[in-house]
């Protein structure tokens, strides 16, 4: 096993940092939401693509356990008016110990029955708010007030802001996880994926390796719900359909499942090829009937064309053609050594 | 292990790439504010031979670029999209005979899906990008919840939004959104009454959507209709398409009226579901749910996915709504004449219902706020505008507009659909949202639509 120092991780998030700086100062106001989109996003899909790529467990209910973030946030902002980096943290840590909850039932699921069990979740959890409309706001949800802080001056802009903080943990989530993913669990995460009982046999711990990936899961999807709340200023169940569970997943996969940088192209795709397609839709002079839904065509066109050429997503795409130029070493910046496309593919290095 | 001194290149190459694909989506859209905004030619209407000038964000001297959010795609989609293009049919009408003060109006409504979150998407990108004058018409109360606090804070006019939740009168805390059809719980009101009338003695049964638009309609009713005439409350979501449960409740409790407060989909999925379950009780439906057009529509195609058939027409007759628009039957009435005579010309694809009755009179009442804002206004003189009061239009009943009432109209008359038309019954009430606030006929007949088809300035 390969060991890259933990100094070039931080590096290379230091260098991500720099240029979204750059970028939201110089973009609109718009595009630093669009910023702050794409780090939720990326937050969410990192934790996912880790449990599904990594530990080979599926999940369509991710967008559950950004709702239970997304609503601990708003509520501890309401009631208690706690710092916002405090409260997200917590709302990771809270929906973090739902995904420990989910996690030992999931543990005893594979495949198809896994997907079920999740996807119950995906859909029935966001309803739990029509059922105490009182706490949870029902359909019209809670608000949620987030501002710019005194020492940034009253002129600074929210967007620009939002970005910032979004882009913050985004940007921790990818280290943390990429040093998770090079780390004794992550070893132990892709054993249990290629081969549970040869890894029971080498003295990993199957059944916590399991339920450890789906609570690392649930934190980042906890952490993204929160930073959704802040940003949109409501939480609604309308926001948390099983619709936000599946375009997560959608993101790992068109990204490279399993890979890191893959949830950044991925998120990438799903935050800005609709706003991109209605745009032109709409420049177009379509009528509104076509227009309306030429994001969503755009959207099955890209996910089918990326799985026909590139089955191992656009990071697979990334690493072909930095091969071409000899750059060889692509595949080292990922957490993950074996591709879950071809499980058995060995690496000579060990 | 000499793989890992190159590790640098292919991670600041990912990144680098990253960042460039942001920036060059950004590539052709950094219009900045106009800088007639900056300037501020303050409230100064000026003569009528006054130069056009940019005057706020979105105007220039040719044009007014307003945005909406609307469900173009998804649940609320059905009958709900037809209503941006009828606004935007009537913004070309108008546009074709001459504009507003000269101005083009250019109306860019983006999908939202009814998704709070892609609201706050559009409405950031129509605001911050685009930069329009107002949003208008925004449609849905729970994804216009998600902007409302926004539009104030950027201090958007956030005019007209297309839901009668009372929530948009708050002219103290949200001073730039205003309301524009019936509010649900006046609607409730007048309903109710009709229903405590007419059917003494009865039981009545609520079936509603389990939110503001629901609860507040229930409110109204509950004002008029004394509560040991209602036998059972059942509550939908509107996720849920498995209305069973509740149509069985209804039909136990021995309900012989059942009042609905619903979207079009649910009032159809409640006429199915109580005809295969052998429930006939008498129907009255909340406007919202109630276009006979998108009814019948949405009977049909909803029958035809069960693997039967059913004439749309046929069962939505006797059902009985209330209107705060001239019915779409009354050819004799100017103002349908004039919505058809644009619909016709400018959005003929369309059926001519009451989404698209909707759309052109919301479109109407907007020219009516900009030419009262003034030839060169500022984002403040449109909502002061509307604050002094609009003279009534399109709809059955003047508006509530005023400095500390930002509701729409304020009120409206009984229906009873017959072959896929409202049959008007009685006439036009008025009231207020309050729970003792009397119920009382207009005493304004509704004024004649202009023969130009463009308000007076």
């Amino acid at each position: 096993m390969t060991t890259r120092s933990t100094p070039r991780v931080l590096g290379a998030a230091l260098v991500a940092a720099v240029l979204i700086a750059i970028l939201s100062i110089k973009l609109n106001s718009f595009r630093d939401y669009q910023i702050a989109e794409i780090a939720i996003e990326v937050t969410a899909v990192a934790g996912l693509t880790i449990l599904t790529g990594l530990s080979g467990q599926i999940s369509l209910g991710n967008g559950a356990f950004m709702a239970i973030g997304a609503y601990v946030t708003a509520l501890l902002l309401l009631h208690l008016n706690w710092p916002f980096y405090l409260v997200l943290v917590l709302a990771a840590a809270i929906t973090a110990a739902a995904g420990a909850v989910v996690g030992v039932a999931a543990a005893r699921l594979r495949g198809p029955y896994l997907a079920g069990a999740t996807l119950l979740l995906g859909v029935a959890l966001p309803s739990v708010a029509y059922a105490y409309t009182g706490f949870f706001g029902g359909d019209q949800g809670l608000d949620v007030t987030f501002t710019t802080p005194a020492f940034l001056g009253a002129n600074f802009p929210l967007t620009r802001w939002e970005a910032w903080v979004c882009s913050a943990f985004a940007l921790v989530t990818l280290v943390l996880l990429a040093n998770l993913g090079r780390s004794r669990v992550g070893r132990s995460w892709r054993a249990v994926r290629d081969d549970e009982v040869a890894a029971a046999l080498a003295g990993v711990n199957v059944a916590a390796a399991r339920v450890l990936a789906f609570v690392v899961s649930a934190a980042c999807a906890g952490l993204a719900g929160g930073l959704l709340a802040i940003v949109t200023g409501l939480v609604a169940p309308g926001a948390f359909t099983i619709t936000l569970s599946i375009a997560l997943l959608t993101a790992a996969v068109i990204g490279g499942l399993g890979t890191l940088p893959g949830a950044v192209w991925g998120s990438l795709v799903i935050v800005l090829v609709p706003t991109y397609a209605t745009d032109v839709a709409t420049s177009h002079g379509l009528s509104s009937s076509v227009a309306s839904n030429i994001p969503l065509a755009a959207y099955g066109a890209v996910l089918i064309l990326v799985m026909l050429l590139f089955p191992q997503g656009i990071q697979g795409a990334v690493r072909w053609l930095l091969g071409l130029f000899g750059i060889s070493s692509a595949r080292d910046w990922r957490p993950s050594d074996v591709s879950p496309v071809q499980p058995r593919e060995k690496e000579g290095t060990q | 292990m000499k793989r890992s001194n190159r590790l640098r290149a292919p991670a600041l190459a990912v990144m680098a790439a990253a960042a460039l694909a942001v920036a060059a989506c950004s590539s052709g859209s950094g219009a900045s504010p106009s800088p007639g905004a900056a300037t501020g030619t303050g409230t100064s209407t000026g003569s009528a031979t006054a130069p056009l000038t940019a005057s706020a964000p979105g105007i220039t001297p040719t044009s007014i670029l307003i945005g909406s959010h609307q469900p173009l795609t998804g649940p609320a989609a059905p009958g709900y999209s037809e209503i941006a293009p009828a606004s935007a049919a009537y913004f070309a009408y108008v546009n074709a005979h001459g504009g507003v003060y000269g101005r083009d109006i250019d109306y860019k409504y983006l999908d939202d899906a009814y998704n709070p979150t892609q609201t706050a998407t559009v409405v950031r990108q129509l605001v911050l990008q685009d930069n329009v004058y107002a949003i208008f018409d925004g449609l849905g109360t729970p994804t216009h919840l998600a902007v409302e606090s926004f539009l104030n804070a950027q201090k958007v006019p956030d005019v007209f939004v297309a839901s009668g939740c009372d929530c948009w009168d708050q002219p103290t805390a949200d001073p730039e959104t205003f309301g524009w059809q019936l509010d649900y719980i006046r609607e409730g009101k007048i309903l109710g009454q009709y229903i405590a009338q007419h059917f003494k003695g009865k039981k009545i049964g609520y079936f509603f959507q389990d939110d503001e638009f629901g609860m507040d309609g229930v409110k109204g009713l509950d004002d008029e209709i004394p509560s040991s005439m209602v036998v059972s409350r059942q509550s939908y979501v509107d996720t849920n398409v498995n209305v069973a449960p509740q149509v069985a409740a209804l039909r136990a409790s021995g309900a012989q009226v059942v009042v609905s407060f619903s979207i079009p989909a649910f009032t159809a999925l409640l006429k199915l579901t109580s005809l295969k379950l052998g429930f006939s009780p008498t129907l009255a439906v909340s406007n919202v749910g109630s276009d006979p057009i998108t009814l019948s529509g949405l009977l049909e195609s909803f029958a035809k996915q069960g693997g039967a058939t059913v004439n749309g027409n046929s069962l939505t007759n006797g059902i009985i709504t209330d209107s705060y628009a001239p019915s779409l039957g009354d050819a004799a009435n100017s103002w349908i004449a004039l919505f058809k005579k644009v619909h016709d010309q400018y959005d003929a694809k369309a059926p001519f219902d009451g989404n698209v009755l909707y759309g052109m009179g919301v479109a109407y009442t907007f020219v009516q706020a900009m030419l009262a804002a003034g030839r060169n206004p500022t984002r403040a003189d449109l909502v002061n505008a509307i604050n002094a009061g609009l003279p009534q239009g399109p709809l059955v009943a003047p508006y509530a507009y005023s400095m500390t009432d930002h509701d729409g109209v304020t009120g409206a008359y009984i229906g009873v659909i017959n072959n896929g038309a409202l049959t008007p019954e009685g006439p036009v009430l008025v009231t207020d949202t309050s729970a003792a606030g009397a119920i009382t006929p207009s005493t304004t007949a509704q004024p004649q639509a202009p023969a130009s088809g463009i308000p007076a300035p």
